[in-house]
């Protein structure tokens, strides 16, 4: 299929393109909803000098954790990364930076990003030491800080079903910063668990129109759980 | 004697609405859920993306796909809803979330509250607690009111670098209930055989107390 077929087959072609010194932004919350295939092939490729943008830093041995284990990882935006041991030990020796955001921020800079937005104003956190080296302006009787977007070389996002046009759904709380991650790439990856035909997903059913999309992947996915609460049976 | 954190929890509770969407944070704040007064109605947010959270799941229907802000399995309630990110923050950040329930290192007689970072000691991230409090209509800070020295973690001003400004409405102590306006703590009620005296001697910053401080009533 010509056109708009966006399948690839290997996790190589998926990743295609990517360089050392890129900045790569990836989907996920925790452990949940990550592009874990794609994230495999930037540890094989052994590319360098990332700038990773993420809510978490997955943890040590899983998820964007083991982009860690041979210091491909340059520089961390994330909002929380205190489930790893190997990140604070990179940190505390001066091998990695991390841009600690607030997740709002963190989200809001992918949608502003992948929306041609180049920075907002957001009363988060104001008075903070976030706010250090910003713009303050105050709209009413309150103050603002001025934040730039994020855009990355690639985005890296995973998605329950594609079709082969690219149009996306996702699956419960593995949403979280996919859709906004995908828009956010130069060229934007989506590893899933299904392709279906395109006209096989409701169009208003789409999460993530195929316009965002530069290529998608069949993955297989382990899925671990960070943390697994279960209540007594009744 | 001071209130234990399933006590505070309770406290907490009490300051629920029938209607209300609510946020609660990790630690005590989570333990609210298990409170919500008999026959009212609260729809609980995650900020990961989920309005609407249940109970954790049996065994059986544990999802990798499906969970909360603390990253642990939950269960979707009948009438939730579930979306990304960017869709969370913005009702938080748009006003939309009636409660946040948070804890705290320290909080000053301005409302400023100090909950993520102790300079010196490993930064782990604020997640999404900047943008909780800049966002919320109504916030209740949960903490004991002196840390394991007996020092105060009600102050003049807040030591620790700051979460937000002038943000915390009421604040839930193992000793009191406060009010924070005009520049000072107001209390309004003790834990039960606590005296005035105590909290006066643990609170750093202007305590306002009137004449009469009732106690704590707990069902």
């Amino acid at each position: 299929m010509a056109g708009f077929d966006k399948v690839v087959v290997s996790y190589e072609e998926a990743m295609t393109g990517l360089c050392d010194g890129m900045t790569v932004i990836a989907g996920g919350f925790g452990l949940c909803g990550i592009p874990e295939g794609l994230i495999s092939q930037i540890r094989h490729m052994g590319t360098k000098d990332l700038t990773v943008v993420s809510n978490n830093c997955g943890v040590d041995g899983f998820g964007l954790g083991i982009l860690l284990e041979d210091n491909q990882i340059r520089k961390m935006v994330a909002s929380y990364v205190g489930e790893n041991a190997l990140f604070e030990q990179q940190l505390l020796s001066g091998g990695l930076e991390v841009e600690l955001t607030p997740q709002g921020t963190l989200a809001e800079k992918m949608r502003a990003g992948g929306a041609g937005i180049p920075a907002f104003y957001t009363a988060t956190g104001v008075g903070t030491p976030v706010a250090e080296g910003k713009e303050v302006k105050t709209f009413g009787n309150r103050e603002y800080i001025l934040e730039p977007s994020i855009t990355g070389d690639f985005a890296i996002v995973k998605a329950w079903k594609a079709d082969r046009f690219g149009n996306c759904i996702y699956r419960h709380t593995a949403m979280n910063f996919n859709p906004m991650a995908a828009t956010a790439g130069k060229i934007t990856v989506v590893e899933v668990e299904e392709i279906v035909e395109p006209g096989e997903i409701e169009p208003s059913q789409i999460h993530t129109p195929g316009i965002y999309i530069d290529r998608v992947i069949l993955g297989q996915f382990e899925k671990r759980i960070e943390k697994r609460t279960v209540k007594e049976q009744a | 004697m001071a209130l234990t954190r399933e006590q505070m929890a309770m406290r907490v509770a009490q300051e629920l609405r029938g209607g209300f969407y609510v946020n609660l944070g990790i630690g005590i704040p989570t333990l609210v859920a298990n409170y919500v007064p008999q026959g009212m109605d609260v729809m609980l947010q995650s900020e990961n993306g989920l309005l609407g959270m249940g109970a954790y799941p049996t065994e059986q229907k544990v999802d990798a796909d499906m969970i909360n802000a603390g990253k642990e399995t939950v269960t979707a309630r009948t009438g939730a809803a579930i979306f990304s990110s960017a869709e969370s923050f913005a009702m938080i950040r748009g006003g939309h979330v009636d409660l946040t329930v948070l804890g705290a290192f320290e909080v000053d007689q301005q409302g400023n509250l100090a909950s993520w970072m102790i300079p010196g000691k490993l930064i782990k991230g604020m997640g999404g607690a900047m943008d909780l409090v800049a966002g919320a209509k109504n916030i209740i800070c949960t903490m004991t009111h002196a840390n394991k020295q007996g020092e105060s973690k009600l102050l003049q001003h807040c030591s620790l670098p700051l979460t937000g400004v002038n943000c915390i409405n009421k604040i839930v102590t193992d000793l009191a209930l406060l009010e924070v306006k005009g520049g000072a703590f107001h209390l309004l009620e003790r834990a039960p055989g606590v005296s005035v005296a105590e909290i006066q001697a643990k609170t750093a910053g202007i305590l306002i107390c009137p004449d009469d401080v009732p106690e704590m009533v707990f069902s």
